[in-house]
């Protein structure tokens, strides 16, 4: 019988599951800024304040004028191929497993960059672009493209394991309740996942979108409440080893300020949710996706949470739900940390006020549910971890990589 | 013996003058509550046999509390973290951490729950007079009705019907409202929301008046998340059984079951809800002495 072709041949059960190798990971601390900026899928380049020279590789003085003066800058990354190779043998294990490889030198802005080349690419000379991409150890690598159009990784068969495509992987939504659980379950379902489990936690309180849900082929809806340990553990038991995309919605919004009469309840159900639930998940699940990270073309490949821009520096109104995203985010670094270890990847989404009923008293411009959606899946089919979707997000993002505190005492003015 | 008896009854006189123990709750108004009890025994005791009946659900994760707006402060639903389970925690044991708001699973509403009831004496569960968690029950069937109709109101008149069958409704008793409402074990059916709120069956503002002024019972229990009907919000008073009853010193009970076990008359309960100081209410272990005709 013929298989739908999103579907990944299965799996025989006789034989080992393969370990997951990584890519060589080991980066000095001047190599990170490479990192830095492919985890928001950027390309930054050293520049010498000096001499204005471009930098590659990362350095700790100019090669042309030994200034120290060096400076992150994103580049555009039009450049030239100038010769290519193909790599056939390999000591490092993960290369080793994914022979031959593809690898050229690109003329950038007067520097010589060691790059992999996409299969889409021709034959040297041409003109290129260079993209930055996270690998599966969650370290920069440069990737040649074509200089026309959108990039497409899964169009290679070795960047495509760069990616956590949804397309064919089986996935879980931990709540289908709010509107931005409901909007992801429908873009997972368009993007082409195979299986999506919805988590419905307080089944008898009956939220209008969420029980159309089931309408789709794709959607089981599960009970999961994420403040009850035991049904995280019995979800984790009966869907874990299956799940290869964890996609955390699960979210609780209040609006008190800190001095507010009953904010200490907010705050806790907040932390329950927000900060607990995600704990509670990465013991039961974190396990379970790192066993599986190398399990064929279907393999566990990723985490994504749904984090807020708020939890990098505290918006007053919203102040207890601030200070829970910002725990999660300092969790969330601990279970990126684990997860790479298995080659899993960890994204956050750091959207502003979205259009929904705990923003309500926001201005626009508010993140409407579908783009934070859409955001999670070029998320999951590019190859980034660090996601700012919409005006807002990017505003607040230049702030506080510019000033931090001055960003702090901006949005207190808010609340004044 | 003569002096330990007198001061026994020195000491029981402060309770005698307690808000919530109307002279006029007791059957036998002047005797001291323990007499009320020994004769309550004594007719269990004249029983061939005897029947203990648990009216407590579980305490589980799995149990829904009670719905509100999620602005409002909310009760927190039961959890459990374990602690060790003869492990590297605790090699030898097994315990675990709880947490619930006091109005979970099967649970004791006292008179400062509700606003009507805060100025009251004794009206937190520490202070409650301890000869008040044996009470005989009077169990009115309105599970055919309830059936029928999610929405079901007990009114003075279904009162009134029951006692020319049954008996007068004698003063500090409880009063339980059987529906079988427990039998939903489905949360959904048992929490029963739609779009205009929860509906379950409930007693209508007159009848609790009857219950509280003219029958004087002791509480009023129900198999339901309330004592109050689902749509009691919108009754003239909102929550009726909340309001007359804790504003008049008397009880709650909730999310009882196995009410359908117990006969209409002659079971004895017992309810001693958590002692914590100025709570409003908490989960307890409900159960019914019931007395049966002969052996069977």
């Amino acid at each position: 019988m013929a298989q739908a072709p999103t579907r990944a041949k299965r799996k025989n059960p006789v034989l080992r599951t393969p370990l997951p190798t990584l890519p060589p990971h080991a980066r000095s601390r001047v190599a990170l800024g490479l990192t830095a900026a492919a985890a928001r899928g950027a390309l930054e380049l050293q520049v010498c304040r000096d001499c204005g020279a471009v930098q590659y590789p990362p350095r700790e003085v100019c090669r042309d004028c030994l200034s120290s003066r060096l400076t992150w800058r994103p580049r555009n990354g039009d450049g030239e191929l100038v010769a290519e190779t193909v790599l056939r043998t390999a000591q490092e294990l993960y290369f080793r497993e994914r022979l031959p490889w593809r690898i050229g030198i690109v003329r950038l802005d007067g520097a010589n960059l060691v790059v992999y080349v996409h299969e889409s690419v021709g034959r040297v000379p041409r003109r290129v672009r260079v993209e930055a991409a996270l690998d599966r150890a969650g370290e920069a690598v440069l990737i040649a493209v074509s200089p026309n159009g959108r990039t497409d990784l899964s169009a290679d068969a070795k960047l495509r394991e760069m990616t956590c495509d949804p397309r064919g992987r089986k996935i879980l939504v931990t709540d289908g309740k709010t509107v931005i659980g409901q909007a992801v379950v429908r873009a997972l379902a368009a993007a082409g996942a195979e299986v999506i489990w919805v988590g419905e936690a307080e089944p008898w309180k009956k939220i209008a979108g969420s029980a159309t849900l089931r309408d789709l082929p794709q959607v089981t809806m599960v009970p999961l409440d994420v403040t009850d340990s035991a049904s995280v553990r019995e979800l984790a038991g009966e869907i874990g080893a299956k799940v290869d995309i964890l996609v955390n919605t699960a979210d609780c919004h209040r609006t008190s300020a800190i001095g507010a009469r009953g904010a200490l309840d907010a705050a806790q159900l907040e932390m329950d949710i927000n900060y607990f639930g995600l704990l509670r998940l990465a013991k039961e699940f974190a396990p379970l996706l790192k066993a599986r990270a190398a399990d064929g073309p279907a393999s566990s490949v990723a985490w994504v949470n749904v984090l807020s821009i708020f939890a990098l520096a505290n918006y007053p109104p919203h102040g207890t739900y601030s200070a829970s995203k910002a725990a999660a985010l300092s969790l969330s670094q601990a279970l990126r940390a684990d997860l790479y270890t298995a080659g899993v990847r960890l994204i956050n989404l750091f959207p502003g006020p979205v259009d929904d009923e705990w923003d309500q008293l926001e201005m626009p411009p508010k993140l409407s549910p579908g783009a934070l959606a859409a955001a999670v899946v070029a998320a999951l089919q590019g190859s980034l971890e660090d996601v700012y979707p919409g005006e807002v997000a990017q505003d607040w993002l230049a702030r506080y990589r510019d000033n931090a505190k001055a960003l702090e005492r901006e949005l207190s003015e808010g609340s004044r | 013996m003569k002096a330990a008896a007198k001061k026994r009854k020195t000491k029981e006189a402060p309770k005698k003058t307690n808000q919530k123990t109307p002279k006029k709750a007791r059957t036998t108004a002047a005797e001291p509550a323990n007499d009320h009890l020994r004769g309550w025994l004594r007719m269990l005791a004249a029983s061939p046999r005897l029947r203990l009946v648990d009216l407590t659900q579980t305490l589980s994760p799995d149990f829904p509390p009670i719905v509100l707006p999620p602005e409002m402060g909310q009760a927190r639903p039961f959890r459990m973290e374990q602690i060790s389970r003869y492990d590297e925690s605790g090699p030898a044991w097994y315990w675990n951490n709880l947490s619930f708001g006091e109005h979970t699973g099967t649970h004791f509403d006292a008179p400062i729950h509700w606003i009507s009831g805060r100025d009251l004496a004794n009206n937190s569960v520490d202070a409650l007079p301890v000869e008040h968690f044996i009470a005989p029950a009077s169990v009115i069937d309105c599970s055919a009705e309830a059936g029928a109709n999610a929405d079901f109101l007990l009114t003075v008149g279904h009162i009134k019907a029951w006692e020319r069958r049954h008996g007068r409704i004698a003063a500090g008793s409880w009063v339980l409202m059987r529906t079988d409402w427990s039998k939903r074990s489905d949360p959904v059916a048992y929490q029963n929301l739609d779009e205009t709120g929860q509906h379950t069956p409930g007693p209508d503002p007159a009848c609790v008046r009857f219950l509280v002024k003219e029958r004087n019972i002791l509480g009023f229990g129900t198999e339901t998340i309330g004592t109050d009907a689902g749509q009691a919000a919108h009754f003239k008073p909102p929550y009726p059984c909340h309001y007359y009853m804790h504003g008049a010193g008397k009880y709650g009970l909730q999310c009882l079951c196995n009410l359908d076990l117990l006969p209409a008359t002659g079971a004895l309960m017992v309810a001693a809800p958590l002692k914590i100081r100025e709570g409003s209410g908490s989960p307890l272990r409900v159960f019914a002495i019931v007395p049966m005709r002969r052996r069977g």
